[in-house]
């Protein structure tokens, strides 16, 4: 429709989308003039109104917190470093998919790129809107060597996923590649302790620590669950019906005010560990519910043919069950982590810890803007961080199930 | 055998780690003198919950409770109007009207992807501090709202609490028994049932029986210096929770109202059209009680997730059953007990909840052909 619309002109496509009955007519103005109004004002707060000083001046406490100054080279390092593990690992995936002839290699240069930038353009201008309000040469930089190094990893990992490896081989491979970021860790937290950690940093690492700490939690509760031992299906239901009964918010003040009581004072983990913590276990709980479900999903038939195999109960589970039922419930779980993201938050105003948020009504407090009500400033700012990577991350999984032909089998 | 093996030693393992925390638990309160029991909840609570005429020497169990009231004031008034939003949002994302439907995708993409936490600062720092205006030129809507940064003032009853409730109680049965008639004659002889336009005016009609017989009356707000009189003020603090609830679940709601019509077979809104219904008796009739039977479970979840989320009232100082519980600890209470019989309150409620949400949900599926 929109293509003989386009051909016949924007008159036939106006009377078709916007005047099709008179009360069509009426909602099209009255929501118009609605959306003109928005408009208006959004523009005029981003360009006349807005006093953007407040982000041009804190951009780094925002960011990076309190993060000392002489270890800020260490995050460059870092940032630079995922950036050439991501290429490659990107890399090596393709190639071991071609090889496998999961897809085909016949994607030319020009659509490659496009279709990475069809994909990243919206971190890209977010990326780019940080540089120019930074000011310094320093970030400019990190960014560009981050991207020289992610191209030249996207260019070796062939190399590393396209000869057939043995078992030994591969197991090298994957745990170079789990290797790294625990490495990085290291060398970023020995330098700088948590308690210096802050801004949209910590909260992409708090969210990003207990992502990959929850999915085998949550693997396991679901599997206990659906188990057939009645003992252990009890343990993993109550903690499961418990976590998701209770508000994330509470658990987190349980934890900051109470955890002091249930442990000895040797074993008691500083207040991100603790974020840490409780987001792992709460998420872990949501995520055992949507692998539960991706379970129940998963047709008999596949788990008599495995046995009619003869594969032992560990490798059905591992080789036909969880495989098909992950797949199939990846949008729930994204959509999990993206809530677990926007949750980190929540650590800021239950815990003290200073992310984001916290930062954003701090700044607010400083002598030089004081009192001048530039809190829709910096939450604006606040926002548009967080919307940029959920939304970012929607876009991708809804891509990934495309992908996965999620719903065709 | 090795299945109980195994079994054992995961539920050995489990309690073990459970007798050590409580028993670190107990060694640590008993040195620090500190009462494992419920017996603070006689003693006094010491604060002034805002908005309220409960007494700062009431008993902490009070305050509690008046805290879950709260908590179910703000998740009540949140569910019925994010509900009502949502579906409105969510049919407009599928409107033909190009306008109307890119509007309510930039609302649904925007809230979505925003942490609530941010809308609930937002809403009170931007919106109810920032926008509203001082008590001296207040915004006053037609004499039925007065719209200052100080709270919005509403009419409201005088002289009805509980009655009130029982009374509307009351109406609703009457409503369900005068539209269950009207569709048992509408069965037996063609005619209309119009169940809708009979309930609702056998509930008026009840209702205002009721009112008139039990003398209940209502007030008007107004301005009065610089403050309101008459009517009920409600908080910043509750005005800009509910604000961030209602946004940020209606965005939520609104992508599973759309899943769901989407869900209905193409075919029963072209019979509507066939049998020429209008776009409302299309929607109302065909579309929606098919959608909503497929919504029900997702929309209770985020019933539940809203009744949760109200506890982020706590961070901009709204007296819910957390900020009573935070202020309880912080007033030299035992910590443990109080946040295990806060998660034991919220458990009820979702409890509670989602018994409604599967109710709702057994009735809509009985429906069924």
């Amino acid at each position: 429709m929109t293509a003989t619309a386009h051909r016949s002109g924007a008159l036939v496509w106006a009377r078709r989308n916007l005047f099709r009955t008179p009360l069509d007519g009426a909602l099209t103005i009255v929501f118009g003039a609605i959306s003109l109004w928005l408009l208006y004002k959004t523009l005029s707060f981003i360009f006349v109104t807005g006093r953007w000083d407040i982000i041009r001046v804190n951009l780094r406490l925002m960011m990076i917190g309190r993060f000392p100054e002489v270890h800020v080279l260490r995050l460059a390092v870092t940032v630079v470093a995922l950036a050439a593990w991501g290429g490659f690992l990107a890399g090596f995936i393709r190639a071991r998919q071609v090889r496998s002839g999961k897809v085909a290699d016949d994607v030319s240069l020009p659509a490659r790129i496009g279709d990475i930038a069809a994909r990243l353009w919206l971190p890209g201008v977010v990326v780019l809107l940080l540089l120019l309000l930074s000011g310094t040469p320093g970030p400019w930089i990190m960014v560009g060597v981050a991207i020289l190094a992610a191209v030249a990893g996207r260019l070796v990992g062939p190399f590393a996923g396209r000869p057939k490896l043995g078992p030994g081989g591969s197991a090298v491979v994957f745990a170079g590649l789990g290797a790294v970021p625990v490495v990085l860790y290291f060398y970023v937290v020995t330098a700088v302790g948590f308690d210096d950690w802050g801004g949209f940093m910590l909260n992409l690492f708090l969210a990003i620590c207990a992502i990959v700490l929850c999915f085998p939690l949550g693997i396991l509760l679901a599997l206990g669950r659906r188990s057939t031992l009645p003992l252990v299906r009890v343990v993993c239901t109550t903690y499961i019906e418990l976590v998701r009964g209770a508000p994330l918010f509470v658990l987190l003040l349980l934890a900051n005010v109470a955890l002091g009581f249930f442990v000895p004072d040797s074993l008691a983990p500083s207040t991100s560990t603790r974020a840490i913590i409780v987001f792992t276990l709460f998420t872990a709980a949501y995520m055992a519910e949507i692998i539960r479900g991706g379970l129940q999903s998963v047709p008999r038939g596949q788990i008599e043919a495995a046995k009619a195999v003869g594969l032992s109960p560990a490798r059905q589970t591992g080789y036909i069950v969880l495989p098909q039922a992950l797949r199939n419930v990846i949008p729930a779980q994204i959509g999990q982590l993206i809530s677990l993201f926007k949750d980190t938050t929540l650590a800021g105003i239950a815990m003290g810890l200073f992310e984001l948020l916290n930062v954003t009504t701090a700044v607010t407090a400083q002598e030089q803007f004081r009192g001048q009500g530039l809190i829709g400033e910096t939450i604006t700012f606040a926002a548009l961080m967080f919307w940029t990577v959920s939304y970012t991350m929607s876009r991708e999984s809804q891509r990934l199930e495309r992908r996965l032909g999620v719903g065709e089998r | 055998v090795l299945k109980w093996v195994a079994q054992l030693v995961v539920v050995g393992l489990v309690v073990a780690v459970v007798i050590w925390l409580y028993g670190n638990y107990l060694d640590n309160t008993a040195e620090q003198n500190i009462p494992t029991d419920l017996g603070f909840l006689g003693n006094p609570a010491n604060f002034q919950i805002t908005g309220n005429e409960l007494s700062a020497n009431a008993p902490i169990r009070d305050a509690l409770w008046e805290g879950v009231l709260n908590t179910l004031r703000v998740s009540v008034a949140g569910i019925v109007a994010a509900t009502i939003l949502g579906t409105l949002v969510g049919i407009a994302r599928l409107s033909r009207n190009w306008i109307v439907s890119k509007l309510a995708t930039v609302f649904v993409e925007a809230v979505r992807n925003v942490p609530l936490a941010l809308f609930v600062v937002a809403g009170l720092l931007v919106v109810v501090l920032g926008v509203f205006p001082t008590i001296q030129d207040a915004w006053q809507v037609g004499g039925l709202a007065i719209v200052s940064n100080r709270g919005v003032a509403v009419p409201w009853f005088i002289g009805a609490g509980f009655g009130l409730i029982v009374l509307g109680a009351i109406g609703a049965l009457a409503a369900w028994l005068v539209a269950r008639w009207r569709s048992s004659v509408s069965d037996r002889t063609g005619v209309l049932p119009r169940s809708g336009l009979w309930g609702g005016g056998a509930f008026l009609v009840v209702f205002v029986i009721g009112w008139i017989a039990l003398g209940y009356d209502w007030t008007l707000p107004s301005l009065d210096g610089r403050q309101t009189i008459g009517g009920i003020r409600i908080d910043p603090s509750f005005f800009a929770l509910f604000f961030a609830l209602v946004i940020y679940t209606a965005s939520h709601i609104a992508e599973i109202v759309r899943g769901s019509i989407q869900a209905v077979p193409r075919g029963q809104g072209e019979a509507a059209d066939s049998v020429a219904l209008s776009a409302f008796q299309r929607m109302w009739y065909v579309i929606l009680p098919q959608a909503f039977r497929i919504a029900i479970p997702p929309i209770g979840n985020q019933y539940l997730n809203l009744i949760k989320n109200s506890s982020l009232g706590a961070a901009i100082g709204y007296y819910d059953l957390t900020l009573v519980a935070q202020t309880t600890v912080g007033n030299g209470s035992p910590a443990v007990p109080v946040f295990a019989l806060t998660m034991v309150l919220y458990i009820c409620l979702s409890l509670i909840t989602s018994v409604l949400v599967n109710i709702a949900n057994r009735r809509s599926a009985l429906v069924e052909r």
